[in-house]
């Protein structure tokens, strides 16, 4: 058993977790990420580790409620344990001398970039974060990136807070502006991370997406979690996560995400005790629909 | 004592086994064992050879003679030590091991008739030894010397095992979140049910071995790193060939698109053949194809119509004649209603609009000329491309080494197939550390896997007694 050491709200449904796993502490390295089953009967899922701390033996993750593993992941208060924690897994980032790195999360991808910005900085480099939610509320690690940081710029799409817009209008900007620019790491929802190699292609900028296509062992063993990059088939457990976001096939990584829609809406609605109602359209999972409604906006 | 004339009239005795209707349907074993007067039926059948053939036929060379005599005359605690010395996990080789080419090939029975049903008797003094024998086991003196075992599949297992014998301290590390390897995320409770391997898995516990999950040798610690920070003596690496191929045909990313350890990790290791009480899920489909001729590809198809395929359909390119799989699994499957299309071959996965799997375009073959491996080769037939329709292709075409530990490992040989280089007592390129089983020999078998583990156990222990007191070896 993995204990709980501290657990606490971030935003709204996205919560910070400090969890006992000395072992994977010791060798963390940004990048990496851990595989984690909440109790025993449950899923496998990969989260990224945001931070280390190798002498108490802890990581955090940072985790946003998606469905019923997310979900009863974030249910776990402090004094509480996880079944199993295995890592860390992935191959780290590959931190060079960029010169100047920009570094764009959104939602949780805000926690994957943070140590890459550590790490960046450490080596050398001028570090800018660009990151965001839908307003304010959803905005996270501000403080903790602008340490490591050179600039941030946190973004709001309803302008509450920070840069109005989304953070790829920032992202463009920057570009445009500052002539430095060796790398763009970004990690978040597919359709940010598909729309961030957009922006940066034009500018031919070197630009690594972190993939978070559905996993399993996390090992190499099932090929779940394969992905298209270029004209490879490579399984981001252990080839990645990280890629050349100009060669991965995102519309395909998209596609693979929703393979198992019609379960994961089973497994919320019995964990949250709601009987949709088909004939309404109700695919049962409010929370789904309403993270569907704003993705889709 | 019977006479040779008389125990060559004994028939065989067959299996009992599940109703096929209803067990294409449940996950529960098909096999149900002998009763105690089959077996020893079965055992008189032995006709004692001085020179047993079987034994030499067994990669751990089993005294199957001695331990049919004593079921024979119903001294089964006789045949459970007879059967133990020798195999640590009799349970498990007695429901999966390869018999009809191994020990039951060569028995002399077989020339005139059927051979002795060794692994049925095998299974029996097994499942016997589990209700009724107590670990007699006698902790030895420790010696000081610390192993760690690289995975927790049947090399390392039996590796860990003999080991503990010598009074070694033993510490098998493993990826997933439970013992097992194979028998645990790949062959199904309906062949080899999880708590026999549970069982096996917690007698070693009981002698002493630490099984530590959810540790990735290459990525938790380095070999380097077990040897020098964490101070072990030697290492056992046993890490399989958990990495699956995929035919390199257009549409293997559609939705629908499985690696048969994909799917079957999904419904064994998880659970998902219970999803509501798990919580892994396994896409839902009313026909599935599987590609592929081995025990992977059996197990992929007949557990694919227990999730209620109908058809589940196996595709092969060469004839059932050629097919890999242990016999008894393929006549299951058929009994089963999986439907057998050999002589094909799988060209193009073809999807719907939405992305999800609708079909699987396949190529009919013919039997050309023999190729490396003694077979004859398929070719295809021009033009005689036909679509079979299905929601889920399930892929069992192989396996390859999973680079994962190797690449993080410095000096560690390979041969080009990424498998790990060993010499004659199994120690590999570095020394101390000792390699078996699936990843160095590629896919092979369960017991040999075991032979691996227990033949290396025996140059590891020399190895460490001849090592100084820092472990490090002198000579
Ligand atoms: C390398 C990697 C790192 C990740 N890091 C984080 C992290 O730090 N924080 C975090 O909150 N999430 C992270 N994720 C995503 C996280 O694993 C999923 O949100 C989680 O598996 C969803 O499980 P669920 O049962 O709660 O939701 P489900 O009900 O299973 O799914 C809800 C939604 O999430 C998608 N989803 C399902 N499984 C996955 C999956 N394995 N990966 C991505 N999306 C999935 C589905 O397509 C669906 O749209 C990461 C994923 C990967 C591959
Ligand atoms: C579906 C299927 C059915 C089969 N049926 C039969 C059969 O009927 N009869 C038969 O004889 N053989 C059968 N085989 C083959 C047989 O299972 C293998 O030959 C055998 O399991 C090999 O044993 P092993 O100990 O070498 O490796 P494995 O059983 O593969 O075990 C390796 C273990 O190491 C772990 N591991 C991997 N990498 C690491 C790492 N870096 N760090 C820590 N742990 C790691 C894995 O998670 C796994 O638990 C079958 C195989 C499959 C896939
Ligand atoms: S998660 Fe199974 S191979 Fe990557």
């Amino acid at each position: 058993m993995f204990k709980i050491e501290q657990s606490e709200w971030l935003a709204p449904k996205v919560r910070r977790l400090v969890v006992q796993a000395p072992r994977v502490a010791r060798r963390h390295e940004p990048g990496h990420f851990v595989i984690v089953r909440v109790c025993d009967g449950g899923e496998r899922i990969p989260l990224t580790i945001a931070d280390s701390d190798a002498e108490a033996g802890t990581i955090t993750l940072v985790v946003q409620v998606v469905g019923a593993t997310t979900e009863k992941l974030c249910a776990l208060e402090a004094g509480g344990a996880m079944e199993n924690v295995v890592g860390p897994l992935g191959r780290p980032t590959e931190i060079e001398e960029f010169g100047h790195a920009i570094l764009v999360g959104g939602g949780v991808g805000t926690a994957v970039i943070y140590p890459q910005a550590a790490a960046l900085k450490k080596s050398g480099n001028k570090v800018t974060a660009i990151f965001g939610g839908r307003s304010k509320e959803y905005v996270i690690f501000e403080k903790e990136l602008a340490v490591h940081c050179d600039a941030v710029h946190p973004c709001t799409d309803d302008g509450s807070y920070g840069y109005h817009g989304f953070v790829t209008g920032k992202l463009k900007e920057l570009l445009e502006s500052c002539g430095d620019i060796g790398a763009v790491l970004t990690a978040g929802p597919v359709p940010m991370m598909r729309a961030v190699a957009e922006v940066t292609r034009p500018f031919g900028v070197k630009t690594i997406a972190s993939l978070n296509p559905i996993m399993v062992d996390g090992t190499g063993m099932c090929g779940g979690c394969r992905v298209t990059v270029g004209s490879d088939m490579k399984f981001a457990c252990v080839d990645g996560p990280e890629f050349d976001a100009h060669a991965v096939d995102f519309g395909e990584l998209t596609d693979r995400l929703t393979t198992y829609r019609d379960q994961e809406a089973l497994a919320w609605n019995r964990l949250n005790g709601c009987t949709p109602d088909p004939a309404k359209g109700e695919s049962g999972c409010k929370l789904r629909e309403s993270e569907e409604a704003a993705a889709n906006q | 004592m019977l006479k040779p004339s008389e125990r060559m009239k004994i028939q065989r005795q067959p299996m009992p086994e599940q109703d096929a209707q209803k067990r294409a349907c449940n996950f529960e074993e098909v096999n149900c064992g002998y009763a105690a007067d089959a077996a020893s039926t079965e055992a008189q059948r032995c006709l004692q050879c001085k020179d047993a053939k079987c034994i030499g036929g067994c990669p751990v060379g089993v005294k199957i003679a001695d331990f049919a005599e004593a079921i024979a005359r119903d001294d089964l605690a006789a045949a459970a030590d007879i059967l133990f010395a020798d195999n640590v996990l009799p349970g498990i080789t007695g429901r999966v091991c390869p018999q009809e080419t191994q020990c039951e090939a060569v028995c002399v029975r077989s020339k005139k008739g059927t051979p002795v049903g060794i692994g049925y008797l095998e299974r029996y003094v097994a499942d016997w030894a589990r209700e009724n024998r107590k670990d007699l086991f006698e902790p030895p003196n420790p010696t000081g010397k610390r192993v760690a075992v690289v995975g927790a599949g049947p090399g390392g297992l039996t590796c860990a095992g003999e080991l503990a014998k010598h009074g070694h301290a033993v510490t098998v590390f493993e990826a997933l979140h439970v013992a097992g390897g194979v028998l645990v995320y790949g062959i199904p409770e309906f062949r080899l049910p999880k708590d026999i391997v549970r069982a096996e898995v917690e007698t070693l516990k009981a002698r002493g071995v630490e099984i530590v999950t959810d540790v990735v040798i290459g990525q938790t610690y380095t070999i380097d790193e077990l040897m020098k920070e964490e101070g072990f003596d030697a290492i056992f690496v046993a890490n399989g060939a958990g990495l699956p191929v995929f035919q390199g045909i257009p549409g293997e990313n559609l939705k629908g698109v499985y690696s048969a350890n994909e799917f079957l990790t999904r419904v064994n290791l998880m659970g998902a053949y219970q999803f509501g009480q798990t919580d892994t899920p396994v896409i839902d489909a009313s026909q599935i194809v599987v590609v592929g001729g081995g025990n992977t590809a059996m197990d992929a198809v007949r557990t694919s119509r227990r999730l209620g395929a109908d058809p589940a359909t196996l595709v092969y390119r060469r004839s059932r004649e050629e097919m890999p799989a242990r016999v008894e699994e393929v006549n299951h499957a058929e009994e089963e209603g999986v439907v057998f299309r050999m002589l094909c071959s799988p060209v193009e996965v073809l999807g719907d609009d939405n992305g999800w799997v609708r079909a699987v375009r396949c190529i009919k073959m013919e039997l050309g000329e023999p190729d490396d491996s003694g077979r004859r080769r398929p070719v295809p037939i021009p033009d005689s491309e036909f679509e079979v329709p299905c929601q889920v292709f399930i892929e069992a075409i192989g396996t390859q080494a999973n680079p994962l530990l190797t690449q993080t490992t410095p000096g560690l040989k390979t041969n080009k197939w990424g498998n790990i280089v060993v010499d004659e007592n199994n120690m590999t390129s570095i020394p101390g550390v000792f390699a078996g089983g699936d990843i160095v020999r590629g896919g092979a078998t369960v017991i040999l896997a075991m032979g691996d583990g227990k033949n290396s156990a025996v140059s590891m222990h020399e190895y460490l007694m001849k090592s100084d007191g820092n472990g490090k070896a002198s000579g």
